[in-house]
Order: structure tokens, then sequence, then C-alpha cells
């Protein structure tokens, strides 16, 4: 069951320049596991989206199946959601899209929806750059059929069950760079400093953008073999660096040390500051993306952070070349060419 | 030896080898006898194949204006020795058979009862052409002049043909010409012509056009405001997506801008192009996936969720010979209960058969229609022997003044003049609901679309009662969707009759022809062509007012049948099947004998005692 939240509006709770507070950005109240890595991700979701003053009703979340895929419900209430099939989210995101361009596109999958039985859909829509934020919930299991190992399970990590995993994990953000993708982070659900602006700057991104979010299972794989475990990401998250998001109308005040920090204008125009970067990593650069990746990896560690971006990007409604008007708002005059053309086709078919 | 007499009354065959450009030599042929006033039909039986592999051609000629396959073959063009054996088997005695008589026949295929004419296809070819290329190609253009004398076609007529399709390429129409007058000349100065069949012009043509149903459907979908197009390719259905791409590059540039008012995506299977379609649907395209057997097995989880989340989506099924693979090249009508019932859990599916290129295009733009009112899936059921070859057609017609029915779906201003909005609230007792497109009302009308169950304002619910309630909510609307589409065609005989026959689709044609044949046999049959799924009341009333009906399919299983059975709750007694399954289109002599077996007095032997009732002959 999931219930409505109550509506109840604190006089003092602090509104966004929609008049909307923090609570207008929320859903229903949440069936997860009390402490589940969702729901912290759904509330920085929350965050970012008021703090970015987004008009709800202009976001369509949308989710395959599993808990992950649940969390929907469990933010912005105002917004149309579509909970479609194990796996499958991403072509009835990619259908929309081409249907409505003006509306942003919030998919929100888990490890099992995206890396088992969705990883081609996943795969295709980062080929074709479809234009949407991509959350994966990566608690390394499926939570949803009570913990059976993910194909995001380190190997060696061993859920609540206790036989440890024996094959390899698939990395989410090192396929993604594989497959061309134009935003890749990844992040913790338990660090919501980083999070939130990382959510930010994905939805002012012209492309595909993929934040792959570590998100415990307490239920089934929070033990201490597991290295999906609070405890563990905790000691071994490594960031690339920290990355504050400024909007495109606030202006920019402080200044930081060169070399230190870096700016860049997204197409929407607005800011991201990239501060106290790794030496070894150009987060502009793919292939330093792929070293970086696998070097953190290599040494046990979890690299978090903004890890590539290519700002740049042509996404699928310009490689179509689709009308910028959004294709479910032409009508008859637009679409019907009329008998006149009609009789004119069948003439060459006599 | 008798010879076959006839004018304007045959069928002839062409034996080819694929990738030899024989078929555009025997388009030109059948439209040839189409421009002297002639009905025809035209009928390609290819291999699953890119090149080399034996093919055929078969055009059925008829003053009379029978289209189907009638079975059997008068005049064989034989130019694949490969297949030759084959070939000269299936002349009809007195028939003739025309072969490349560069190399002797093998005695071993002479045949007493027909007529045997060699023509030097290769020689000419070789002592005319240098260019390897040329050879094949115009060794197919040389039979056509050939043709054109031994059946007295009207040489102008062709080389007006050939203008006609050489437009802009006009380097290419006095070669084509020469090389039909070299097998014209050749003709004519060697053989006896014309042989007892020929053709005469004729006025039987009026204005019907000449076209394949996969055109006529691409058409369809463009008249009936598809924006979005996403498919995964597949024979026989890939030139559906194909015709809606070349006409949307055509008509559907925003003449200011230059961008498209639409979007084709190749998906990366068939999962995924439903999911897009899906996905448009419930963002309010109008949008459409085209495919086949293969590829509608596996979207039936998909076909499930907007059965139940009810989304409009359209699904074009351009049906081939399965399980499995099959005979992918191959027609058969044998996704029908696959189609009826896809997904699991309880569902039914909304069928549209279509039986001419003219209702390919109509129920085409129609689908869009119906998807948007009854927010479900429609699946226009077609099949490669429609879809893929042309067929004489009534002409496309378009209502200018018609406007798309976008169903029911509420404004920002319908949502602030409303009480409270429940998706799944059956409002004005039609067991239709009302929706809302995403991104409508800053406040309103927002609601989460699921595939698990839920109460009317769709909130998440796992109570028996509320899921109940949907479910017969939602067999209501079968009910409602019963007077939205199409109603049979219903032919009642000269005579009084308890019997009748029951077709949908491509058995149309032949099944017409038979009837006539079955009223010479003194057996007077009412008849019935069900255009869609649900059957509506006129079909319940045809079937309570008939003791005996023939139900006459391209399956094995008689698929339709079960359906009528299990819908009407009619029994088997009163159901008989008549079948073909051999992947060739059924034809009118085959569902004359299969009707007369059923009969008692009418004791036919079947042609071939080793195969089962049900096969092409
Ligand atoms: C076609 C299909 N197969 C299997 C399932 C059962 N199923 C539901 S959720 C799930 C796994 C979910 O795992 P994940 O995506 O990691 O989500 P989590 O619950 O861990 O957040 C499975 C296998 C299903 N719903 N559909
Ligand atoms: S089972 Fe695991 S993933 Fe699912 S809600 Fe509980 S803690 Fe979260
Ligand atoms: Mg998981």
């Amino acid at each position: 069951m999931s219930y409505q939240q109550p509506k109840f509006r604190h006089p003092s709770l602090p509104v966004n320049d929609l008049g909307y507070t923090r609570a207008d950005y929320e859903g229903a109240i949440s069936t997860l596991c009390a402490g589940c890595g969702h729901d912290s991700i759904s509330g920085s979701i929350v965050r970012a989206c008021h703090e970015l003053s987004l008009e709800p009703h202009k976001i369509a979340k949308l989710s395959g199946i599993g808990c992950s895929s649940k969390s929907p419900t469990y933010f912005l209430g105002k917004s149309h959601g579509f909970n479609s099939v194990h796996g499958r989210m991403p072509s009835v995101v990619t259908g929309a899209a081409m249907a409505n361009r003006d509306l942003l596109y919030l998919g929100v999958s888990g490890d099992g929806d995206t890396a088992s039985i969705g990883m081609g859909q996943f795969a295709h829509a980062i080929r074709r750059n479809l234009n949407m934020v991509y959350i994966v919930m990566n608690n390394g299991c499926y939570g949803l059929t009570k913990g059976q190992d993910s194909a995001t399970a380190d190997e060696g990590s061993a859920s609540k069950k206790g036989d440890p995993n024996p094959f390899g994990a698939i990395d989410l953000p090192g396929l993604a760079l594989q497959l061309g993708a134009t935003f890749v982070a990844r992040s913790f659900s338990g660090d919501k400093e980083q999070l939130v602006p990382l959510i930010k700057a994905a939805m002012s991104h012209r492309g595909f953008a993929l934040i792959d979010v570590v998100s415990p299972c307490v239920t089934f794989n929070n033990n201490s073999a597991s290295t999906k475990s609070y405890e563990f990401v905790r000691e071994h998250a490594e960031a690339t660096g920290t990355v504050d998001f400024v909007p495109m109308r606030e202006e920019i005040t402080t200044s930081y040390e060169p070399g230190h920090s870096q700016e860049v204008t997204m197409h929407d125009g607005s800011v991201l500051r990239l501060r106290k970067m790794a030496e070894d990593l150009d987060p502009f650069d793919r292939g330093s993306a792929m070293m970086a990746l696998e070097a953190s990896r290599s040494s046990g560690q979890i690299l978090t952070g903004l890890i590539y971006m290519d700002k740049d990007s042509a996404d699928l409604h310009e490689v179509l070349n689709t009308s910028r008007r959004p294709l479910n708002t032409l009508a008859e005059e637009d679409l019907c060419p009329g008998d006149k053309v009609l009789q004119n086709i069948n003439q060459s078919l006599r | 030896m008798k010879s076959l007499e006839s004018i304007n009354e045959f069928v002839i065959k062409f034996a080819n080898v694929n990738g030899t450009g024989s078929a555009s030599a025997n388009n030109l042929f059948a439209k040839a006898l189409f421009r002297m006033g002639l009905p025809v039909s035209p009928k390609n039986i290819f291999p699953s194949n890119i090149q080399g592999l034996p093919t055929w051609y078969e055009v059925r000629v008829s003053e009379k204006g029978y289209l189907g396959r009638r079975g059997g073959v008068d005049i064989m063009l034989s130019v694949n020795p490969q297949s030759m054996p084959q070939d000269v088997r299936e002349v009809e005695p007195g028939g003739y058979f025309i072969y490349d008589s560069t190399k002797p026949l093998d005695l071993r295929l002479h045949r007493k009862d027909i007529n045997i004419i060699g023509i030097p296809l290769t020689r000419i070819c070789n002592e005319e052409y240098e260019d390897p290329r040329q050879r094949q190609l115009f060794k197919n253009v040389i039979y056509v002049g050939a043709l054109a004398a031994l059946l007295d076609i009207d040489f102008a007529v062709l080389t007006e043909l050939v203008a006609d399709q050489f437009k802009g390429k006009e380097k290419l129409v006095l070669p084509n010409i020469h090389a039909l007058e070299l097998g014209h000349q050749y003709v004519k100065a060697n053989l006896d012509c014309p042989l007892g069949i020929r053709v005469r012009k004729s006025d039987k043509v009026g204005d019907k056009i000449l076209l394949d149903g996969n055109t006529a459907l691409g058409l369809g979908a463009i008249y009936g405001g598809a924006t979005v197009a996403a498919w995964y390719p597949i024979t026989p259905s890939t030139s559906v997506v194909d015709a809606y791409e070349r006409y949307a590059k055509r008509l559907r540039i925003d003449p200011g801008t230059g961008r498209q008012n639409f979007a084709i995506v190749q998906a990366e299977d068939e999962l995924a192009a439903i999911g897009m379609v899906i996905g448009a649907g419930w963002n309010g395209a109008r949008a459409f996936t085209a495919t086949s057997g293969p590829g509608l097995s596996l979207m039936s989880e998909f076909l499930g969720l907007a059965y139940f989340a009810e989304i409009p989506t359209v699904l074009f099924d351009v049906q081939r010979a399965g399980p499995s693979t099959g005979m992918p090249t191959r027609t058969q009508q044998s996704d029908v209960l696959s189609a009826a019932y896809a997904s699991h859990g309880d569902t039914k599916q909304v069928l549209l058969f279509p039986s001419t290129p003219r209702e390919c295009f109509d129920f085409g733009a129609l689908s869009f229609d119906l998807a948007d009112r009854l927010q479900t899936p429609i699946i226009l059921m077609t099949d490669l022997d429609l879809g893929m070859n042309d067929n004489m057609s009534d002409p496309l017609e378009w209502d200018d003044e018609r406007k798309y029915d976008r169903g029911k779906v509420l404004t920002a201003e319908d949502l602030d003049n409303m009480e409270r909005f429940g998706r799944y609230l059956d409002v004005d007792g039609d067991a239709i609901c009302y929706r809302t497109y995403p991104g409508t009302h800053p406040e309103k009308g927002a609601f989460f679309t699921r595939g698990t169950s839920r109460d009317e304002y769709a909130i998440y619910t796992e109570r028996g009662e509320e899921y109940e309630k949907n479910m017969l909510r939602l067999l209501a609307k079968w009910e409602t969707i019963k007077s939205y589409v199409p109603r049979p065609e219903i032919i009642r005989s000269e005579q009084q009759t308890e019997m009748a026959v029951l077709y949908y689709g491509t058995s149309e044609e032949a099944s017409r022809e038979a009837l006539d044949y079955l009223a010479a046999d003194g057996v007077h049959l009412n008849a019935m062509r069900v255009r869609a799924f649900p059957f509506n009341d006129e079909v319940e009333q045809f079937m309570a007012d008939h003791e005996q009906v023939f139900v006459i399919e391209q399956n094995r299983d008689a698929q339709l049948r079960t359906l009528l059975m299990a819908e009407f709750e009619l029994g088997p007694d009163k159901l008989k099947s008549v079948l073909c399954f051999d992947g060739t289109p059924i034809s009118a002599r085959n569902i004359r004998k299969q009707i007369l077996m059923h009969l008692p007095g009418y004791n036919v032997t079947p042609l071939r005692r080793e195969r089962v009732v049900g096969q092409g002959e």
C-alpha cells in the first residue's frame, strides 16, 4: 500500500522561485524498508528539483520493476509517473521523449533492472544519446525478489545469505563510457552533498546522463561481507572532486584558486564548478575518465563524483532533426496531406 | 492433345532465380495487362535468401475479376533449370511450358499432354550483349517481349510502360525497348503465335490501382496522423515502415524549418519497439510499430501492460508462416490466437482484418482513432500475401473534413472545472475513462501509470475487490469496443440456405470465387467476411442464423474457428474448417474441394491422397 503524503505546510518552510516548498516535490509515503538507500536518493531528487525550481508537471518520471523502480511513487507527486515492465523503462522513455521533447525525463532503475534484464535497452538508449537522466539505485542485489546477487555485485562479495559471488561485476559507469554516454557520474545514497549537485547537473545536461548511485539494501545486502554495505562504501568511496552547481540565473560570486577549480557552462546556461579535481582525471576526456575508473577499481576503491561529461553532444532529436514543436501537439493540418495528394498517388499506381 | 484455349482468363507462372533482377521484368508484364484493362493478381513466391535460390511469380489474369489464387498453372515460363522438374509437373494438361532452349530440354522432363515451347533466351542475349550483368538483366526483358508476341499483348502499352518506369533515367528507355523487341521478333519469326491462350483489351479495371498492402498501411499511418514509428526489421513487415518513411520524407517535412514532423526509431529489438510505441502513446503522440510473428511473440509482455494500463498502441502484424522462424517468406494467417489473447493474465486484444490495399489504408488510419478512443492496443492483422504483393484495389480516398478522434483526454481547463480526477473512474458509463497527458496542469491531473493493480484514482492497491472491479470494467469496455470496430460484410446467396462460409483477410477473393463454383455445383452458401475482433452483434446473429458454417482460413489449427467457439460458446459441429497452410495463398479450387468433402453425396477424391486436407494445390 502507498499512502498520499499529508500536505501539511509549515509557514516557515523555505519556498523556491515558483513559490513551492520542498513538500510540493514529495510523493506518497514510502513503503520501502526503513533505512533503504533508495529512500535517501528520492530525498536527493526532491531537493534537487526544489532547488532548481523545476515545474513538477514538466517532469515525467519513469521506471522499470523492483524496489528501486517503485520509488518514483515516493517523489514528485505532481508529475506523471510510469512504472513500466522489468528492464524496459528506456524504450518507454524513448517513445515518450519522441512524443514530447519539452518535458524533462527522469528514469529510475535498479541494478537488476538495468544490468541484467534491461541491459540491451540501457545500452541502446545511451547509444542514441536520448535526452534523459538515468539513475540506477545500485544495491548489488535483487531487493524485491529477496536478495539474489545481481550483475553489479562484486566478485567475492557476499550478501546476507553468505555465499560469495563467483562472478565479476558489471561496472555501469565503465560500460556507459564505452558505449559513448555523454554524462557519467557515480555517487552514494548516503552522500547527499555530492549527489544533489550531480542530479542538478544531470538535469541540465542535454543528452543521456547516467548517475550510478550505490544504495545499500538494508534487508539483504548490508552485512559485513558485502561491498555494497553502508560501511564498506563509506570507507572505500573516492571522490573525483567536488561539484557545485550554479543555476543559470545566479551570479557567480566566489572565486577559487586557479588550478584547483574549473568552471564549465552547460548548454542551458548553468555553470558547473569543479573543485579539488583529482590530478589525473580530465572529466572532459573519455580516455582519461576510463583510466581513472580502472585505476580506482584496481586499487579496491569506488570512484564517485562526476566522471565524464561531453557538454556539446547532439541528442536524439537533433540527430533525427525532429520538429521543435513537440510531436504530440501537431494536428491534422500539420500531419494529414489531404485527398488531393492521395489522388496523385493513386494516379501513379495505375 | 487438346491445347488450352482462353481469352483473358488464365494463370501464368514465372520460374526465376532470385537476385537476377527478374522482379521488375515480371512487374512490367503484369502491369501491361493491367493497363490493357485486365484484372490481374500477381503473387511473388520467394525464398528467405538474397541470391541464387528459386523464386516464382504467379499471375492470375481474369476478366471476370477473380483475384484470388485459382490453383493450377496454364502457362509456365521457366528460366530456372534448378526448379524445372517441379515446374513442368505443375502445368495443367493442355497448358504451355515455355523454356530457355539454349540448352536442350532434358528428355525425362518431356510431357506429351502439354505444349513445350523453346526460346533460346540465353543465346539471343549472348549474341547481343557483352557485359555479364546486362546479359542477366535483359534476358528477363527479352522474355517479356517474347510473351507479348505469344499472348498478343499490345506492344505500344509495353513501350509506354517502360517510358514511365524509367522516368528520370531516360538513357535506359531505349535499351529496354530494344530488349523487348528482340524477344518479340524472335517469336514472330520462329514460332506459331499467338497461343490458344491470349489477351485482348478490356475495360474491367476502371479506376482501380495496383498497390501492395504494406505501402497502403504506411500511407494509412501518414494520413492517420502517426508521428512516431518504432520498429525492428522483419520480413514481411519491413516495407510498411519503409513506405511510411518514404512518404513522410515527402509529405511531413515542416515547410518553414525543414524539420521532420515525425520520428522513426529503428529499435534494438521488438520489445523496445513496442515499448517506444507505448511510451509515445502514453505521452499523447500517435505511434505504431510493424512486425511479424516472432516480433509479436516478443511484444507479448508489453501488450499486456498496454491492455491493463489502457495505453493507446497501434501494431501492424504482417503474418508469415510460423511457428518459430517457420517459412519466413511464405504467407499464413497463423497469429490470430496469439494476437487475440496476447500476454499473460486475462487479456483480450482488438484485431482488425483488412483484405485489400484500400482496407489496409482505411483500417491503418482508423487504428489510430480506435487506439485513442478505446485506450488499448489495436492489432491490425494482415499477411505476406496482401502486404508484399501488388493487389488490384479500389483507389484510396480521404475525406478532407475528417477530424482525428483523440478520445477522452482532459485539458487544463477541464481539470480546473472538475472535482477530482480519477484516471480509472468510469464517468460516462461506457467503461472508457478519461486520461491526461503529462505536463497538462501544474497542480491537477497527474497520476501514476502502472502494470500493477490500482484503484480508480490510480493509487496502488492489492485489495481483491478493487482489482476485480477494474477487471470487470475492462470486460465492460470490451462490450463498448464491439460498437466501434468495423462490421462484417455479409453476402446472401440467391437461394435460401442454412449453410454459410466465413472468411477474413486474404481468403476473401478465393472464397468468393469458390462460392461461384459451388453455386454451379448446386451448393448455395451465404457468406460473411469478419473484419474485426471482438466480434460484433452482426457476427453473432449470422452464426445463430446458420446450421453449418465453413470457416476458411490459412493456418493449421483453425484459429479463428477456435476464437468463435470460445467467444460464442458454439459447439464444434456447427463450425467446419477449410484450411490451407502450405505457405501459399489459399486457392478457389482448394476451398471448393474441401467444402464438397464435408457434404454428404459430394464425394470428391482428393487429388493427392497422401496429403491431408488443407493443402494448396
Ligand atoms: C519479466 C520479469 N521477470 C522477473 C520479475 C521479478 N522481479 C521483480 S523485481 C526483480 C529484480 C529487481 O532488482 P533491481 O532492479 O536491482 O531492484 P531492487 O529491488 O534491488 O531495487 C525481479 C527479478 C519481473 N517482475 N518481471
Ligand atoms: S528489500 Fe532492500 S532494496 Fe528493497 S526496500 Fe528493502 S532495503 Fe530497500
Ligand atoms: Mg537492486
